[in-house]
């Protein structure tokens, strides 16, 4: 059964050779001078300031946090899905209890506005 | 030993090739139609020089994106700027090893094939933010959290749509998906109409985490000019241009294999040769999802940040919720009749 994975494994192989193939085709065949005004990164024309790596919105990383839990509750559904017909009513009243107590958690966040964006 | 070898290794990669190639043919014929369906919307002719009818463009962009400079910015990371377009290229081509093009005609029957897909889709967005952070720049930075965050927001959406198809289907199979939309009626034996706002969010939520028009606010020109791959030159562009076409394809593929009974003809099987399931018909579906992508970029204009976060946070995840438990009713009372091969 696991033999089945072989060829992704084998697509990943490929796929990866395709992307560093392009890539040093274009490091070889490409020109390459460089000078301090080229490197510089792209900010429209202005003196680039020293470092990019700013701070930014902590809206993302609550957005990220909150994508983990729903992540994880899909995680769940998934083998749900496949066996709950022989499992039968229990499964589907479970899952709806399930899902309920996450559309209670999704509630709270949205009441906390935790999804504005303005 | 030899034929084990055959077997084991080079008829995969074989296959695996006649796969990658039309594939990446399939992208350069793409990019050509979408300019020359997006300059017949202007009412521009489009790319017409290189080439009879311009066809020829796309290899000359091709040629021309190799023989170009890759520029490494100064303080980028080295090591990451380099693995960034890698990173978004191999999940991209990568997830097409599961698609079922026609009855038995896949590379991996694997049984947990829409768990790899919606894994392989996932790991595209370390290319974005990896790019984004590593060129060090601040136009990269913000799209890349702009579009980091889009990407993952949307993606919970297309996450529970894969369960509420799923749980009709009862298989995680791709070709085991399709077989289930089998039936006598054609088209109305497929999930689209018992999942049909689950299509819409499904395919709605494909462009946004392809980060296509109106959902393009990672690379918003007139904003931040283009977003994580800003800095980006030459072939190292080309990755991210190839992966973000071949998304677009996959998703389209999906669209089709998951909602519109993939390789099966849309009308009854009583109808003949006519009834009969092939790889044209998956190809057609698939073409019609694709077009819908360049329909869309020439139609609609950009969505706002706030906007597209509301649409996939407060529209679209509470939909599927709900339809996760309406086809789970749908398949435990038996108001849908699912086919279980034929």
């Amino acid at each position: 059964m696991l033999a089945e994975y072989w060829p992704i494994l084998l697509f990943i192989g490929v796929a990866t050779g395709l992307g560093l193939v392009l890539l040093a085709i274009g490091l070889l065949a490409g020109p390459r001078r460089p000078e301090s005004e080229k490197l510089s990164p792209y900010e429209c024309g202005f003196e680039a300031f020293e470092d990019a790596r700013m701070r930014f919105d902590v809206r993302y990383y609550l957005l990220a946090i909150l994508f983990i839990i729903f992540d994880l509750e899909i995680a769940f559904l998934f083998p749900w899905a496949v066996v709950f017909q022989h499992i039968g009513i229990v499964a589907l009243i479970e899952m709806a209890l399930f899902l309920l107590l996450l559309v209670i958690g999704f509630a709270y966040v949205w009441k906390k506005g935790a999804l504005e964006w303005e | 030993m030899g034929e084990q070898i055959l077997n084991q290794v080079v008829w995969p990669l074989l296959h695996i090739v006649a796969i990658v190639l039309p594939l990446v043919l399939a992208v350069a014929m793409f990019v050509y139609w979408e300019r020359k369906v997006i300059g017949w919307m202007h009412v521009r002719m489009g790319p017409n020089k290189v080439g009879p009818l311009g066809l020829l463009q796309a290899f000359a962009d091709v040629v021309k994106l190799l023989l170009k400079e890759v520029i490494l910015p100064t303080n980028a990371n080295r090591f990451l700027y380099y693995l960034a377009p890698l990173l978004a290229l191999v999940p991209a081509l990568a997830a097409w090893s599961v698609i079922p093009f026609g009855d038995r005609l896949v590379l991996a029957n694997v049984n947990a094939g829409l768990l790899y897909l919606l894994a392989m889709t996932s790991l595209g967005v370390y290319g974005i933010i990896l790019a984004g952070w590593a060129s060090n720049s601040r136009y990269a930075l913000l799209g890349a959290m702009r579009s980091a965050a889009q990407v993952i927001s949307y993606e919970l959406a297309m996450g529970l749509c894969l369960v509420c198809v799923l749980v009709l289907a009862g298989s995680l199979n791709l070709t085991d998906i399709v077989h289930a939309q089998a039936g006598g009626k054609g088209l109305f034996d497929w999930f689209w109409l018992p999942l049909l706002p689950v299509f819409v969010v499904y395919f709605i939520s494909g462009v946004a985490e392809t980060n296509r028009a109106p959902f393009d606010v990672a690379e918003g020109e007139s904003e931040i000019v283009a977003g994580f791959h800003v800095e980006y030159s030459g072939s190292a562009f080309a990755l991210f241009f190839l992966a973000e076409y071949a998304n677009m394809i996959l998703v389209s593929f999906l669209a089709s294999v998951l909602f519109l009974g993939g390789w099966l003809s849309p009308f009854p099987a009583s109808w003949g040769w006519l009834g009969q399931g092939s790889f044209l018909w998956l190809l057609a579906k698939a073409f019609a999802f694709a077009f819908l992508f360049l329909w869309f970029r020439a139609s609609f204009p950009r969505y706002r940040y706030d906007q597209i976060m509301r649409l996939g946070w407060k529209v679209f995840i509470p939909i599927t919720i709900v339809w996760v438990l309406v086809a789970g009713c749908m398949k435990y009372f038996g108001w849908v009749s699912v086919g279980t091969g034929v």
